[in-house]
């Protein structure tokens, strides 16, 4: 009897259903803790900036949107490579359960940041590097799930997605680094939050931290609903298949006239 | 709670925070339960997986 590799173990649907079981109540409550005290830390004791004023109460939903917009594209793009080289029999579930998701915190990281700069810069929108390549990101994110859902087989759409998903990671250093190579409106980077008071840091952290594991656990949620969907469509198509066998013994076609 | 003279701009943007995760949530959730039911369905006619293969692919749909 061949041995299976640890990889091979977690490559298989049925075991990764069974594992994600056990895993999703914990990643949810873990996620709902450390949010909480990310808010009780973020509205009841980290004070306001000495510049910005209350408004600093953005950064703390802001920064985590922004950073899982990349960190949900950053997926989608190792899914792809995982699908395209090595096959990975869960490469293209994840890759379909992220893009939704990081079109969602994409969003809120362009909508959190508008209802931000309007009171600081004074508009709501200015097309700079930083807010552009971001743009840039969430039509991407729209081209993916839009390609996908555009060619009807599943496993030429995996395919084309995957190559769309890898071509795209492109816009991540750009944004990353936008800031650094363009004059924009957008403050530079905090190399990590190191530049923020440990007033504020410890917060932002927590929030990140929280986020980030409220990211994995819908991440795991929705791959564990897409296993679920292929496992319908194979079923629906089997019992298409078993009722055509069995057609001609139960019922009589019309003649054709 | 004084959140100052921009206080409509950080309930705005906690209120849409709030708004479209939940949003995804109950997508995720509804999405889910909506797979099971017409899983068990298809299970209760009979209709069952090959789920004695270690490393299907067809399972996971990726295989080409």
């Amino acid at each position: 009897m061949q041995t299976q590799t640890l990889t091979q173990r977690l490559a298989n649907p049925t075991r990764f259903m069974e594992l994600s079981a056990l895993v999703l109540p914990w990643l949810w409550a873990l996620a709902g803790a450390l949010i909480a005290i990310a808010m009780y830390k973020v509205f009841f004791i980290a004070p306001a900036d000495y510049q910005q004023g209350e408004t600093v109460k953005i950064m703390y939903i802001h920064v985590p949107a922004a950073w899982l917009a990349m960190m949900g594209y950053g997926i989608v793009a190792l899914s792809s490579f995982g699908l395209l080289v090595f096959r990975h029999p869960l490469a293209d579930v994840s890759a379909k359960a992220a893009a939704p998701l990081g079109a969602a915190f994409t969003l809120l990281a362009l909508i959190t940041g508008s209802l931000w700069g309007k009171p600081m810069w004074g508009t709501y929108w200015v097309w700079d590097a930083r807010l552009t390549s971001v743009l840039v990101l969430f039509f991407l994110y729209m081209g993916l799930i839009a390609l996908r859902n555009s060619v009807e087989d599943e496993s030429a759409a995996a395919k084309l997605t995957a190559i769309l998903g890898l071509v795209g990671v492109a816009i991540l250093p750009v944004i990353k680094f936008s800031v650094d190579w363009w004059n924009t409106l957008h403050q530079p980077s905090t190399g990590f939050t190191q530049t923020v008071d440990p007033s504020m840091r410890t917060p932002l952290l927590i929030s990140a931290l929280g986020f980030t594991v409220l990211f994995l656990a819908m991440h795991m949620k929705g791959m564990r609903n897409e296993i679920l969907r292929r496992r319908v469509k194979s079923l629906t198509l089997a019992a298409v298949e078993r009722a055509q066998t069995s057609l001609p013994e139960q019922t009589s076609l019309p003649e054709a006239r | 709670m004084d959140l100052g003279p921009h206080a409509a701009f950080i309930w705005a943007a906690y209120g849409v925070f709030i708004a479209v995760l939940a949003a995804v949530l109950a997508w995720l959730w509804l999405d889910g339960k909506a797979q099971e039911r017409t899983l068990a369905a298809l299970e209760a006619r009979g209709i069952k997986r090959r789920t004695s293969r270690p490393m299907s692919q067809a399972d996971a749909g990726t295989g080409s």
